[in-house]
C-alpha cells in the first residue's frame, strides 16, 4: 500500500517536455489568470508586424529586448527580377519593416542581405533556435521551430506589440498531446507524407488546445530539416505546438551555428537541452497513434489539409461520411477542386508545380526533387518553380549544382520567398488550374482565386511535374535505382 | 477598445464548419498597415464572383441579415493563418460576436485583443440556432455578464468564458498596460536567468 503511494508519487512528479519547457518561462502566475510567459525569442516578418509597431508608436513605448527579436522580409517578396518590387502596396509593407527596425534598433536581414529568406527556414539555419526557448513570430507556422524541442507558436498582430513592449505574453497553460508515430517509414515516403497522414486521419481540429510531442521510432529516425517538416503542419492539426524531444541529431544540427552557443557553453547547454526531454512515466491529456509503416506518399485533394489520401487510393465518395455536415463538406470541395467522387489519384492532370515554402524548401527538399528529376524533362503543360527557402539554401543548392539540374528539366530557379505558398506576390496560380504543391495550406483560394492546390511532398511534387500528373514517386525512383 | 456586454441582434448563419482565415480574409488584402478598412474585404470570395459582382447566394449578401453583429458557424472557426487582420475584417463589418461549436487557438486569442466576443455553445445548441435563423431572421439577445444567449423564443444557452478575457473585454482594456503593472516580476525574471 505504501510502496503504491510512493510510486504514484514519483508518477505526479514526472513532466513532459511541453511542461518542463512552459515551467521555465513563467514569470508570474495566479489562480484564475492566464500565465505571464516569457519569450525567448521573437522573430518578425513585414505583414504582421505594421499595425504592432504603430501600436507602439501612438502609444510611446519602446521594444523592451530588441535583442531578443530578428526580422527579415519574406511574405510579400518577389522572386524574379530583384530588387524591382511592382507592386506598390508591398513595396511600402517592405519599406515600412525596414523604417520599423531602424527606429526600434531590431536586426534585420532585409532583401539584400545573404541571410534573408523564409522566417521559419532562416531562424534555425542561423541558430537562434534552440531547445527549451519560447520562440513567437506572427505567422501560424512557427510551429516549425518545435523540431529543436522549444515551444513555438503563431500570434496575432496584438501579441506581437505586447511582446514588443513587455517580452511577454498572457498565456493559458495549453493541454498536452503525445502524437506517436511507431514503426518505420517505407522506401520513397517523407515526413510531409506522415504529417499529412496524421492530419487526414486524426483530423485538422485534434490538436485544438494542446501542445504536440511527436514520438516514435519514426520521428526519432528523422534529420532535423525532416523534423521542421512534420512540427510546421503541426497548425493544420489545429495544434498551439509541436515538438519533438531534443536528443544527438539535434544538437548536431546546431553546432557551431552562428547565434548557437560556442565551445564549451555549447557543450553545457547540450546537456540542459538534453535534460528537457519528457521524463519516463510523465503523464499526456492524449495519446494518438499512427503506425509509419502503413503510410503511403500522400497527395491531398480537398480544400483543408486533412482531405488527402494515400497516391494508391481514391478520392472518398459522400457514401465513406455519416455526417450531413461532413457530406456536403466533401461535396463542396470537390465541387471548387473540379474533381469527381471515387476519382484516382493518378488520374488528376496538373498544370503547375511549386516547391517552395517552410514547409519543404530546404537543401533535403530540393535535393530530393532534384533526384526524381535529374535528367528528366518537366511534361510541356506543367509550368514547374523552384523557391528556395533561403539565401543560404539557395547558395547551398547551387555549390552543389542543384539550380543545372531544375534548369536543365525545365524548372524556374527562383530567389527565396513564401512566394505560391500564399502567392502574395506574383507567383500566382491562375483560377481553376491546378497545383502540385509542397507547401501546407490547399485552402480555397490560397494560391491564387480559384486556384486549385494538392499538397505532396517534394519528390511526390518533382515526379507529378515530369508526368504531368500525380503518379507514386515510388514507381519511379524504383525504376531510377535499378 | 469598445467594451462589450450586451449585444442584440438579428443571426447572420454562416452554414459552414472549417472556415479558415484565408476566407475571411484573403492575402491580396494583407498589405495594408493600418489596423482598420478590412471590412468591404471580409470573406470577398464568397461574397464577389470572379467579375466583381455580388454572389446573391452568399448569406452576407442576403438584405434580411444587414447589420447584424452575430456570427454563427460550425466547428473550427478561424482556423489556419495567424493573420490578425481576420478579426480585423470581421469587426470592420460591423460583428461583435461570433459563435461557434469551437475554434482555433490564434483566432480565439485575437478576439479578445479587439473586443470581439467569441462563443462556444455545443454543436446542437449551434445546430438549432442556425436552423432558426437560416430562412427568416432570428434576433439573439447575448449577456456577457452573465454568459448566456436567448433567443427571441425564450430559449436560453449559457457559455463559458474565461475570467480573464471576460474582464478584459467587458472593460474594453488594454492588456499592454495592464502587463506594465507586472514590470517587477518581469526585471526579475530577466535577472534571475542572466
Amino acid at each position: 500500500m505504501n510502496k503504491g503511494n510512493g510510486l504514484e508519487g514519483e508518477t505526479i512528479m514526472a513532466k513532459t517536455i511541453i511542461e518542463k519547457i512552459w515551467d521555465q518561462h513563467i514569470v508570474y502566475e495566479e489562480q484564475g489568470k492566464p500565465d505571464l510567459l516569457y519569450i525567448d525569442l521573437h522573430l518578425i516578418h513585414e505583414v504582421t508586424s505594421p499595425q504592432a509597431f504603430e501600436g507602439l508608436r501612438l502609444a510611446n513605448r519602446k521594444v523592451r529586448r530588441p535583442d531578443l527579436c530578428f526580422a527579415t522580409m519574406d511574405h510579400n517578396v518577389p522572386t524574379k527580377n530583384l530588387p524591382v518590387i511592382n507592386d506598390p502596396i508591398a513595396k511600402k509593407q517592405i519599406m515600412t519593416l525596414e523604417k520599423n527596425c531602424e527606429e526600434f534598433g531590431i536586426q534585420l536581414a532585409d532583401m539584400s542581405h545573404p541571410d534573408q529568406g523564409i522566417v521559419h527556414i532562416i531562424g534555425p539555419e542561423l541558430g537562434l533556435t534552440q531547445p527549451g526557448k519560447t520562440i513567437v513570430c506572427g505567422d501560424s507556422h512557427t510551429s516549425t521551430h518545435g523540431a529543436f524541442g522549444a515551444i513555438a507558436f503563431g500570434i496575432g498582430t496584438s501579441e506581437v506589440e505586447h511582446v514588443l513592449s513587455t517580452q511577454t505574453l498572457w498565456q493559458n497553460k495549453p493541454k498536452t498531446m503525445e502524437i506517436r508515430v511507431t514503426g518505420k517509414i517505407g522506401f520513397g515516403v517523407t515526413a510531409k507524407d506522415i504529417i499529412l497522414a496524421i492530419i487526414s486521419k486524426f483530423g485538422i481540429g485534434v490538436g485544438t488546445g494542446h501542445i504536440v510531442e511527436y514520438t516514435g521510432e519514426a520521428i526519432r529516425g528523422l534529420s532535423m530539416e525532416e523534423r521542421m517538416t512534420i512540427c510546421n503542419m503541426s497548425i493544420e492539426a489545429g495544434a498551439k505546438a509541436g515538438l519533438i524531444g531534443p536528443d544527438e541529431t539535434t544538437i548536431e544540427y546546431l553546432r557551431g551555428r552562428r547565434y548557437a552557443p560556442q565551445g564549451q557553453e555549447f557543450e553545457e547547454a547540450a546537456e540542459r537541452w538534453l535534460a528537457l526531454n519528457t521524463d519516463e512515466g510523465a503523464q499526456f491529456d492524449q495519446v494518438l497513434e499512427i503506425n509509419a509503416e502503413e503510410i503511403e506518399p500522400f497527395v491531398t485533394w480537398g480544400t483543408n489539409p486533412s482531405m488527402g489520401s494515400g497516391i494508391s487510393a481514391k478520392i472518398p465518395t459522400t457514401a465513406d461520411y455519416t455526417s450531413e455536415t461532413e457530406k456536403s463538406g466533401l461535396r463542396s470541395a470537390l465541387e471548387y477542386m473540379g474533381l469527381e467522387e471515387g476519382q484516382p489519384l493518378t488520374s488528376i492532370d496538373i498544370q503547375h508545380v511549386f516547391i517552395g515554402s517552410c514547409t519543404n524548401a530546404r537543401l533535403s527538399d530540393l535535393q530530393a526533387a532534384a533526384d526524381v528529376v535529374n535528367g528528366k524533362k518537366v511534361h510541356p503543360s506543367v509550368t514547374a518553380i523552384v523557391v528556395p527557402g533561403s539565401r543560404t539554401v539557395k547558395k547551398q543548392a547551387e555549390d552543389i549544382g542543384l539550380d543545372q539540374i531544375f534548369i536543365d528539366a525545365g524548372f524556374e530557379w527562383r530567389e527565396s520567398g513564401c512566394s505560391m505558398c500564399l502567392a502574395m506576390n506574383d507567383d500566382v496560380v491562375p483560377a481553376g488550374e491546378r497545383c502540385a504543391s509542397t507547401s501546407n495550406r490547399n485552402f480555397e483560394g490560397r494560391q491564387g482565386a480559384g486556384a486549385r492546390t494538392h499538397l505532396v511532398s517534394p519528390s511526390m511534387a518533382a515526379a507529378a511535374a515530369i508526368a504531368g500528373h500525380f503518379v507514386d514517386v515510388r514507381k519511379i525512383s524504383a525504376a531510377v535505382h535499378n | 477598445m469598445e467594451p462589450i456586454n450586451k449585444i442584440v441582434s438579428v443571426l447572420t448563419p454562416l452554414d459552414k464548419n472549417n472556415v479558415d482565415t484565408d476566407q475571411i480574409i484573403s492575402k491580396e488584402f494583407l498589405k495594408r498597415i493600418e489596423r482598420t478598412g478590412f471590412g468591404e474585404f471580409l470573406f470577398y470570395h464568397w461574397r464577389f464572383n470572379a467579375d466583381g459582382s455580388k454572389n446573391e447566394d452568399f448569406v452576407l449578401n442576403d438584405p434580411r441579415f444587414d447589420g447584424s453583429t452575430i456570427l454563427v458557424a460550425h466547428d473550427n472557426f478561424g482556423c489556419g493563418s495567424s493573420r490578425e487582420h481576420a478579426p480585423w475584417a470581421i469587426l470592420d463589418y460591423g460583428f461583435r460576436v461570433v459563435i461557434a461549436p469551437s475554434f482555433a487557438d490564434i483566432f480565439h486569442n485575437n478576439c479578445f485583443k479587439n473586443g470581439i466576443l467569441p462563443i462556444k455553445l455545443t454543436v446542437a445548441e449551434v445546430d438549432e440556432f442556425l436552423a432558426k435563423g437560416k430562412n427568416a431572421p432570428y434576433q439573439l439577445t447575448v449577456n456577457l455578464e452573465e454568459q448566456t444567449v436567448s433567443g427571441e423564443d425564450g430559449t436560453v444557452y449559457s457559455f463559458d468564458i474565461d475570467p480573464y478575457y471576460k474582464k478584459m473585454l467587458l472593460n474594453g482594456w488594454d492588456e499592454i498596460s495592464l502587463t506594465f503593472q507586472y514590470e517587477d516580476q518581469i526585471a526579475a525574471y530577466e535577472k534571475q536567468r542572466a
